[in-house]
């Protein structure tokens, strides 16, 4: 845990970079400190390894004021990920990754081997060991990056826009494997980011900070969404946010209706469906699309070809954001529902989700008035 | 040229390792002043026009008038090669004390961050990080700093230190060209020796600037 004790940054020329910020990071957690530039978000993560020191507060370590502690000492027990990676180029990637060993006075030998580990831990092939920086792309070497800050096993993890400068596949891709990795590591981390969309995927908590150094809200991320503190929050989460806010509700069951499908690779049989369209899915009555009756004549074999793509797919269980998707993204207007193993289970429409979105706001609503 | 080399071997080639260790020692010891003095003017920014702007100034004494007056300062005999060593020494330094500090500012600013933030100490930030990516700067700026000492070295021989500068002192008092161009090819050729030793040295220190990025 890492708890910011009315901590403020003062500069002798007057300004401040951050103002009597309280705020825990819980353990085990992801904390998003988001907002505009100058608000102060990098200056806070920053005061945490004392790379800048606060001028008022304190931040604990757990039981540990970490101003009593040598700075060093500290950094060593803090991994730390930036922009550009910042790898030293002179090494090859199995050393970067083992620099904070090599600090610690590890062993060569158990060093490197825990690199490699980390190495493929972060999805990189063990052949890119014996590489130079510059011999990877922009995607990898924020992925060492993050091995390296993860070599030492460190309890906290420091990240400041750790994926802001590769593109936005890399990014949604390095997001994904950030979250898998945290799900196994369970790390303190706090995460700096000026991107509001990034914050809220992947943030279990998300301060909000203004120019001025100053703590806006501290909330999840569908409350963000769903209840703004002030003006300035909900300016800064943005448009859509009802919308993206459905992505933090979850129905526990989907009323479906059952969905005739045919079979890829099999004889079209017709269909009963009274708007032509038929569902298709693989062997494993996974959905793959929607095919046209009025495409291919009775008895031919379904093929790839035929397969409109164009629909999601909602998972039972699953968010209501993902559930209306499905139905808005069909071209039919009925969102097929799957299974937790990507089984077909059937279909739901626009009207029923909405149905269950209004369910649920006349119960919120309830809430408040009871 | 071939036999007045012939002629005169043992003589020359005597001349010839004195200009080498002259050159080079003032070479090591310039470097070894230029580090500290490189990284004070990177560190502290107000260090950098003082100490760059002397050192540049430092440059601009005439040779032949240091090696007269050190041996008074020094106390050594005017022969003495200690005064050339110093003489050179002082404008290795000249040299390299930017060279220095603009091969430790070259260093990106990222990787310093990092590097605090793994948690290196300031020493050994310098010399695990900042030195070793500003050894293709240095190296550089040595290889510079390496030619004009082969070139200022022959300046001493007008005060009669035994050097390859003795070869055209002699050639001007016998009004003889031979010895002259012997002199010039040879300076060259050490010239060129020194340059390429100090290139593969930094070749060498530096493997992961030749690393290409796999296709």
């Amino acid at each position: 845990m890492i708890r910011f004790d009315s901590v403020s940054k003062r500069y002798p020329d007057g300004t401040t970079a951050v103002d009597t910020l309280d705020l825990t990071a819980p353990a085990g957690q992801i904390t998003v400190l988001v907002g505009p530039s100058g608000c102060g978000k990098t200056t806070s993560l920053r005061m945490v390894n004392r790379m800048i020191a606060p001028t008022e507060g304190r931040i604990w370590l757990d039981e540990k004021d970490t101003g009593t502690l040598k700075p060093h000492e500290l950094r060593r027990q803090m991994g730390y990920v930036i922009q550009h990676a910042g790898l030293f180029p002179h090494r090859t990637i199995v050393d970067n990754v083992a620099t904070v060993p090599y600090l610690l006075g590890w062993d060569r030998k158990r060093a490197r081997s825990r690199a490699l580990e980390l190495l493929e831990r972060v999805g990189l092939p063990v052949h890119f060991a014996k590489r130079y920086p510059a011999q990877l792309s922009g995607g990898q070497q924020q992925r060492v990056g993050v091995a390296r800050a993860l070599a030492a096993d460190p309890p906290v993890m420091l990240m400041d826009e750790p994926f802001s400068a590769v593109d936005p596949v890399v990014r949604a891709q390095l997001q994904e494997e950030f979250l898998r990795l945290q799900e196994e590591l369970g790390k303190t981390i706090v995460f700096v980011t000026h991107d509001i969309d990034e914050a809220i995927k992947l943030g279990d908590q998300v301060a909000v900070m203004r120019a001025g150094g100053k703590l806006a809200q501290l909330a999840a991320p569908g409350e963000l969404l769903s209840e703004p503190a002030d003006a300035f929050v909900a300016g800064f989460v943005g448009r859509d946010r009802g919308y993206r806010a459905l992505g933090f509700s979850t129905v526990e069951k989907l009323p479906t209706h059952e969905e005739q499908a045919v079979q890829l690779g099999s004889a079209f049989g017709g269909t009963d469906s009274p708007d032509g369209w038929q569902l298709v899915v693989d062997t494993d009555r996974a959905p793959q699309g929607w095919l046209r009756a009025a495409e291919l004549a009775p008895g031919s074999t379904v093929t790839e070809q035929h397969v409109h793509r164009g629909g999601t797919l909602a998972e039972q269980g699953g968010n209501l954001r993902a559930a209306l998707d499905a139905c808005l993204s069909s071209p039919t207007g009925r969102g097929v529902v799957v299974d937790q193993d990507g089984a077909l289970l059937g279909t739901v429409t626009a009207a029923e989700v909405l149905a269950l979105i209004e369910g649920r706001a006349d119960q919120s609503s309830g809430t408040v008035r009871g | 040229m071939i036999s007045y080399f012939q002629q005169h071997q043992s003589q020359i080639l005597s001349w010839l390792g004195w200009h080498a260790r002259l050159s080079a020692l003032p070479l090591l010891f310039g470097l070894i002043l230029a580090l500290p003095l490189g990284w004070l003017a990177r560190r502290y920014r107000w260090a950098y026009p003082p100490l760059v702007g002397i050192a540049g100034l430092l440059y601009t004494i005439p040779s032949l008038a240091l090696f007269i007056v050190l041996p008074g300062i020094l106390k050594t005999k005017i022969l003495d090669p200690t005064n050339v060593v110093v003489a050179l020494t002082i404008y290795t330094v000249a040299l390299l004390v930017r060279v220095v500090a603009d091969g430790l500012a070259a260093v990106p600013e990222d990787v310093l961050q990092a590097a605090t933030a793994m948690g290196y100490r300031g020493f050994g930030r310098l010399v695990r990080v900042e030195l070793p990516i500003a050894v293709p700067v240095i190296g550089a700026g040595l290889r510079v700093a390496a030619v004009s000492n082969v070139s200022l070295v022959s300046v001493s021989a007008l005060i009669g230190v035994p050097e390859l500068g003795q070869l055209f002192t002699n050639g001007f008092q016998l009004a003889y060209q031979t010895p002259i161009l012997l002199g010039i090819v040879l300076s060259v050729l050490l010239a060129l020796a020194f340059d390429t030793a100090i290139q593969l040295f930094t070749r060498a220190l530096t493997p992961w600037r030749r690393a290409v990025r796999p296709a």
